[in-house]
Order: C-alpha cells, then structure tokens, then sequence
C-alpha cells in the first residue's frame, strides 16, 4: 500500500474515532436551556420529554468502546501499512501464484510469524504429516488389511470420490464401479494410483457417420454376442466382418485394453448401459469418460491411502 | 442559544444529510483505497478473460440464481481449503463484473470446482442432481439442455467487459457469435464452471 493510502486510512479512522469522542463530549453538555429534570415541553398523548442527562454507564461505555478501539488498533493491523504491535495476519493475500503461496509460507514458518492461515497448516501438518507419511511407506496391498487405514481411505474416498462412484463405489451408468475388479485402465495398485493421481481421458469414437445406420445395427450385434448374448447371427456375422476397427482398441478378442481404457466387452459389464439401445448410442455417437487428476488437490500421500481403500474393495481378505 | 440538536432532530432532510456523511467516512476508509490497490487490481499470473462460451454460461449461472445457494469465496481456514483448495484472492476476480462471491452456502462452494468433475458429470447432475448425489437438494435444471444460444448478444458483451478492463481482443470480438451459435446452455454453463478456479496456478 502506498504511504499515501495508508496515511488517508490512518488520518480518516483515528479522526472518526476523535469525532465520535467530541460528539460525546458535547451531547453531554446541557445547552437546552432548561434545568436537567425539567419539563422539555414535548407533550405527546400524555406523555412528557424531561430534559435528563445521557445515563452514566451508558456513557461509561461509550468511553470504553472508545479505549477498545485505539488498543485494538493498536495490536492489530487496522492502520493502513502499520502491522499493529502483534505482528498478527490472517493470510497471505498477496499472492499472485501457487508457488508465490507455498513461498510465503514457509517465509511466515521460517520466522515465527503470526499468520493464522500458515500457523494453522503447519499445526495440522505436524499432527496429521507423519501418520500419512508412515502410510505412504507401506505398500498398498499391506494395508488393504489394514481397518485402520482403510477408514482413512474411505473417509477420503467419501469426501472426493463418491460424488460420481457413489458413496458404495458400486458407480452407475458412465462412472466405473471399483468393487467388481472389472477394470478399464488396470487394476494393480499402481495403475490404480496412476488413474487417480494423473486423471484419465477415455475417447471412444463416433462410428455413426462411417458406418452408417445399418453397419452399426451389425457392428452392435457382435459386440453383445462377445458376452454370450442372443442376437441375430446374420446381423453379427456381417459385425464381425467390420469388427477389425474396435479391434484396434477392444483387442482380437474382444477383451479390452487398459493402455486405452477400452473395455473388456466379453464380460458383459456395461458402463453405459448393455441394453441394445445404450450400445448403439454408445456405438453412434461414442464416449469420452474423463476421471479427473486429483495429484494437486489432494497430494500423493491421501492418494496411497484412497489407492488402498480403492484396492480393498475388489481384494476382499 | 438556539438548540443545534433540535435543529437536527426536526429536519428529517438535514438528517438524512448528516447521516449519509457519517456513513461515508466508513466507504472512504474501507473502499477507496482498494481501488488504488495492486492486491486488488492486478489479476494473478494465470488469469485469463473468459472465452465466448464461458462468458455465455456465466450469464446463465446468474440468470438462474447458482449466486443464491452456491459461493465462490474460498475464505483462508483450513476446514475450507481441505476442501476446495487454496484459498480465493483478490487477483482472480478483478475481471468480475459483478463478483459471484455469494454470501450463502445452500450447496458447497464453486470457486475452484473447475477440472474437478467431468463434462459428462456436470451434465448427469444439471439434468437430475440425484442421479448423482443422491441426497443432494438441488434443482434439476433440464431445459439447459433444450435451450440454445444465438450469440446476437455475445459480442456486445464482450465489448463491455472490455470498457471495464477485461483485456479481450478485436479478434475475440468478432469471432464470439461463432464460438457460441447453436451450443446449448448446458454447455456454455459447463464451459464456465470448468474454468473457475483454475488461475491460480
């Protein structure tokens, strides 16, 4: 803040604080001309004004609020460029980016400053850092056993997960069920891990316009004779023939490819539905499943344990 | 002497007077000098102006009132930015105009709800909030879907914006109405809301 603005703040709210003294100040004087007790001569309805001073400990008050007001000022910023005796702030505000951010924080750690916001993450830090840390150094599948663990996972998991898997991680149409171990992008625990950590772009493409109506009627029938389901054979067989395009993606066999997120279509698990329709749709239009990358939102450490809870579920012990 | 307090207390316009001069010294302290400061004028590193379609969505987050149940305000507490991440600065709304900060949470905060979710999940939720959250209390908003935008408007806006400050350029101006014709609300809202919160870098 410049000297300029500083002073202006200074000089207007000390002023104001004068004034409200010298008001005070003045309304306790008696300049009515009538004696303090006497008749004002306002009658209203029967009642009558008489000239009676401010109460004193309303006006013991007033004072008061008046000394509060210079020691508060005096503790805490409040004056323009002036950081108050206490040397007390709520946050780094000034901050233009994240790293500007983590700079200034461990600038206010470094010298014990006061600043609420930094002291507060150091607090928890301190208390809640070494438990994540000591997770972080155990393998996923250890504490997939866990309870302890696992608790933490799924309190994690409830908060930022669940609001597309569901709170029972079971999922719904276009969001993967994890308790099934049917998976698109793998299901050891690092691949689990790299799913949450980095986010995930499925791309499915539209086939309507290059198959045409009738090439995806045939190309949908194969596709759900893969899970053993009853189609016309005339319809699959001409499927099978344009079959070699999903091939690239869905393998040979139909068995899906986690380098791609492509599905396992033989399983008879559906993410957008198994019915013929919601395969043609899928089919005409294709999909673009996104999972978000959760590294800066929650740290590689809550991730370990979410990545545990994650692996629980399908690992059952 | 002649009572200058009955003068004040018997002239409603003479008080209205006084009153408003009282009050001003309260605005002259707490808001002139914000205008004149670099926290509050400088945007941060990464801001940028909202495109076409993100400024379209916009207008519809406040057409339908997401300001009256929804804030973006990330207040510096740690029980917030566990939550929703770092806390809000001035920098990244100085090309607001108004501010959405919002001032009641019916539901969370948006301030940084852009690239947590998905397209397709946005778009499952504004249709039926339950699909989703199950125990959520939000209105579905399904018409977004229906209704799309003619961008007649768009340009004019942007325009607008830029006599405030926001630096759009001539290009941007002239391609608005084709970056938004015949795109429905549902994306233009989604556009927006996938943006917020992602210039602090």
């Amino acid at each position: 803040m410049s000297s300029f603005w500083s002073i202006w703040i200074s000089v207007i709210t000390l002023g104001s604080i004068l004034g409200c003294f010298l008001l005070l100040r003045w309304c306790l004087k008696n300049k009515t001309g009538v004696k303090e007790g006497d008749d004002m001569h306002h009658e209203f309805d029967g009642i009558v004004e008489i000239n009676n001073p401010l109460p004193r400990w309303w006006t013991i008050m007033f004072y008061a609020t008046i000394i509060w007001g210079f020691v508060y000022l005096a503790l805490y910023p409040g004056l323009g460029n002036f950081k108050g005796l206490l040397g007390w702030e709520s946050s780094n505000q000034d901050i233009r980016s994240l790293a500007e951010s983590k700079a200034a924080h461990e600038e206010d750690l470094a010298n014990g400053s006061l600043n609420e916001y930094s002291r507060a993450i150091a607090a928890a830090e301190e208390r809640f850092g070494p438990i994540f840390a000591a997770y972080a150094q155990r393998s996923v599948e250890d504490l997939a056993t866990d309870q302890e663990a696992l608790k933490v996972g799924q309190r994690l998991f409830l908060q930022n997960c669940s609001q597309c898997h569901g709170s029972d991680a079971r999922g719904q149409r276009g969001f993967p069920n994890l308790t099934d171990n049917d998976w698109l992008y793998g299901g050891s625990p690092a691949q689990i891990k790299e799913t949450i950590l980095q986010g995930r772009h499925a791309a499915m493409p539209a086939w309507g316009d290059s198959l045409g109506e009738q090439g995806v009627k045939e190309v949908v029938a194969y596709a759900l004779s893969l899970s053993g389901r009853k189609v016309d054979p005339v319809l699959a067989d001409a499927g099978q023939a344009k079959y070699a395009m999903c091939a690239a993606c869905h393998g040979q066999d139909g068995k899906g490819n986690y380098a791609f997120g492509a599905p396992n279509l033989t399983d008879d698990i559906w993410l957008y539905g198994g019915t013929e329709m919601a395969v043609t749709e899928t089919v005409m239009h294709g999909r673009n499943g996104v999972m978000p990358a959760w590294k800066d939102i929650l740290g590689e450490n809550k991730i370990h344990l979410v990545t545990a809870y994650v692996y629980s579920l399908s690992h059952d012990k | 002497m002649k009572n200058v307090h009955e003068l004040v207390e018997k002239n409603t316009g003479l008080m209205v007077v006084m009153i408003l001069i009282v009050i001003s010294f309260g605005a002259l302290v707490e808001i002139s000098p914000l205008m004149f400061q670099r926290q509050t004028t400088e945007p941060v590193e990464g801001l940028k102006p909202y495109t076409a379609l993100q400024l379209e969505g916009r207008d519809i987050y406040i057409r339908e009132g997401c300001v009256g149940c929804h804030s973006q305000m990330i207040r510096p507490f740690r029980s917030e930015t566990e939550r929703y991440g770092h806390y809000s600065v001035a920098g990244e709304t100085v090309w607001e105009h108004p501010f959405l900060w919002g001032s009641k949470r019916t539901g969370p905060d948006l301030a940084r709800v852009g690239g947590r979710y998905s397209d397709e999940w946005h778009r499952v939720h504004l249709m039926d909030p339950r699909a989703v959250v199950p125990e959520s209390n939000m209105p579905a908003f399904p018409w977004l879907a229906e209704n799309t935008l003619d961008g007649e408007l768009t340009a004019k806006k942007m325009e607008v914006f830029r006599d405030f400050g926001v630096p759009y350029t001539d290009e941007d101006i002239a391609g608005a109405q084709a970056a938004v014709k015949g795109k429905t609300e549902m994306e233009a809202l989604i556009a927006y809301l996938q943006s917020l919160g992602t210039a602090l870098k």
